[in-house]
């Protein structure tokens, strides 16, 4: 039998009968479509949270507090207690050759008040640096001064969310407000755009480190944000960082420093895995299409049983047979698969018009791992039906009409 | 042609063992007109099915064009009946997505033969037995005995040496029935060998040499040797 002949023969059969056909291809393009969807959002998500993690700098190393073994974790909760970062600290880490600059940063949330409204706020001590650092952009006026990071000043500047609610539409540049009990002026506004990691900076209030320190009573740190001079750079920055500060405190290794490529490396297993396992829980729907397969395909054998003893006496032998079911099976299979395709196709070009910002795109490997597996699963679930068919005696098969 | 001896089949039912043939022999010259008649149960299809490779012998031996049959694996069987046998059915056994013209076609299908000579032969055929204008109908759109004509173009078609007909009129009126045997009889006389199961004596008595088949033997054969 030419292969030609054989695609003609069972894409008939196939849609003899157009509800057994129909139930078969859906089943298949749901699979399909889920896996792919679920893939190419998990991926999205990956490359999502990757773009956060670029877009808070580059070159970037953050040392907290705390001694922590793994890398890109959070710094330990329980167990030592760390000697506390200061400002000084973190100065001394500007001696380093290998590092551009440095930002210490204190935070901690605390009442913003412009009578009569009163909004809780995270404030954040931080000095000039910090604005070059995360690209922030201004509103309006402009951000921290540069000078002594030891002397602090009363000024402050305001996210665009903490802006619209203590001042409404009113110009804020150069009002008084109140943090806790201190009046701090305004100098400058953050623009709306931007949320950094699940940190929005729209609900940030930025003061001196310094005023920050003797506002919230304390001389520690929350962490020191490192710029290194260049990517190659990290590695050294890093040991520079390590032995300043512990020279520093006395010998002891006590600070955990977080390269951005260790968190990032982090964040790409975790997605990585979330995204197979989501791939995983989708194909079990593929392995549910196969066994509906199997079954409207048994039910297709005995109802043809005719069909079968009669071309078993017009001199098909059995692997022919075999050959006929199994391509009627891959062949639904195939179009079930395509159809699932561009379904996923659509509804991510869908998806990815309602929420541009979240970078929704078809993970390039997908259709290729659904559809290939959608055929593996067509086939290797065709083959009981068709061994079946194959296997009929057809002197039985024709004794019945 | 065609050479049984001693041939046996024994079907299992449940527990007892029925007898569908017992100690058979039989012997075939090539263009010979034969008919199997005897009462349900005789043993008269298993005869038919035995010789058409769709059925295997429990004992005994048999022989189709000098070739034992035992000896040859299930494809090697299968090529056989492709180009050798030739069968028509009570009930035509038709492709009912297929039109009249694909279901005499399958036979050339199946043995991978080009579409140019496909075409021409089912023309020929088509034509021959007086269905041209019927090419696209499908099965359910023709009468019976169309239908038993279209069925036996295509057993005819890759010009086999033996046709099996298994009560090739039961399922038609007398008219459609004696146009059928008349079809029939005219390939036997062009030289293909005709073995026709029927319950109608009436038929049974047009064929050259008898057969009458009880409980699995055969009771009578009027054309036996000597």
């Amino acid at each position: 039998m030419r292969p030609l002949d054989l695609l003609m023969f069972s894409s008939r059969a196939a849609t003899a009968n157009r509800g057994r056909s129909l139930l078969m291809l859906l089943a298949m393009a749901i699979g399909v479509f889920s896996v792919i969807l679920l893939i190419s959002l998990g991926e999205s998500a990956r490359l999502y949270v990757m773009d956060q993690f670029a877009s808070l700098g580059t070159n970037l190393l953050i040392v907290l507090p705390g001694r922590s073994e793994t890398t890109g974790g959070p710094p330990p909760l329980l167990g030592e207690t760390p000697r506390d970062l200061t400002l000084e600290d973190a100065l001394a880490l500007t001696r380093s050759p290998a590092i551009r600059a440095i930002c210490p940063i204190v935070a901690g949330s605390a009442p913003v008040s412009v009578p009569p409204l009163e909004r809780e706020l995270m404030v954040i001590g931080a000095t000039a640096e910090l604005y070059a650092m995360r690209h922030l952009t201004m509103g309006q006026g402009s951000f921290l001064p540069p000078g002594d990071p030891t002397r602090g000043g009363a000024v402050c500047v305001l996210g665009a969310k903490g802006k619209s609610e203590l001042f409404g539409n009113r110009q804020a540049l150069g009002q008084w407000l109140r943090i806790g009990q201190r009046r701090f002026r305004v100098i400058g506004v953050l623009s709306s755009t931007g949320v950094s990691l699940g940190e929005d900076l729209g609900e940030m209030i930025v003061i001196p480190v310094a005023t920050a320190q003797s506002l919230f009573n304390t001389d520690s740190l929350f962490r020191i944000v490192v710029e290194a001079t260049a990517p190659e750079a990290i590695p050294r920055a890093k040991d520079s960082i390590l032995s300043i500060i512990k020279a520093r405190h006395e010998g002891e290794d006590d600070i955990t420093v977080i390269t951005q490529d260790a968190v990032l490396a982090t964040f790409d297993r975790i997605f990585k895995a979330l995204t197979l396992a989501v791939a995983g829980v989708a194909a079990i729907s593929l392995v549910v299409a196969g066994i509906m397969i199997m079954n409207i395909m048994l039910v297709a054998v005995s109802n043809r049983r005719g069909e079968i003893g009669l071309l078993k006496a017009l001199g098909a032998p059995r692997q022919q047979i075999m050959r006929l079911f199994l391509s009627e099976a891959a062949l639904l299979s195939l179009t079930g698969a395509a159809a699932g395709c561009l379904l996923a196709y659509a509804s991510i070009r869908m998806l990815s018009a309602l929420y541009p910002a979240y970078l929704i795109g078809l993970a390039p490997w997908s259709p290729v791992i659904a559809v290939s597996v959608a055929l593996t699963t067509g086939i290797v679930f065709g083959v009981l039906p068709a061994r079946r068919a194959a296997k009929l005696e057809p002197a039985l098969a024709l004794s019945r009409r | 042609m065609i050479h049984l001896a001693n041939v046996e089949r024994v079907f299992q039912v449940g527990e007892s063992e029925v007898h569908a043939l017992r100690h058979v022999t039989l012997h075939v010259a090539a263009g010979d007109y034969l008919s199997i008649m005897g009462p349900s149960g005789s043993g008269k299809s298993t005869l038919l099915h035995l010789i058409g490779l769709l059925d295997q012998p429990d004992s005994g031996t048999f022989e189709l064009d000098a070739v034992a049959v035992a000896g040859l694996d299930e494809s090697q069987q299968a090529r056989l009946r492709r180009e050798k046998i030739g069968f028509v059915f009570q009930f035509f056994h038709l492709v009912p997505r297929l039109t009249a013209a694909e279901n005499i076609e399958l036979p050339l299908m199946l043995a991978g033969l080009d579409l140019a000579e496909r075409r021409q032969r089912v023309d020929a055929a088509m034509a021959a037995f007086g269905l041209s204008d019927r090419a696209h109908h499908r099965p359910d759109q023709l009468s019976g005995g169309q239908r038993q004509r279209v069925a036996i173009a295509r057993a005819t078609i890759m010009r086999p040496a033996v046709i099996l007909a298994d009560e090739p009129t039961g399922n038609l009126d007398r008219a459609a029935g004696h146009e059928v045997i008349d079809i029939l009889e005219n390939l036997n006389r062009q030289g293909m060998t005709l073995i026709m199961v029927t319950h109608d004596p009436e038929l049974g008595q047009r064929a050259r040499r008898r057969i009458q088949m009880i409980d699995g033997r055969i009771e009578n054969d009027s054309g036996a040797p000597g």
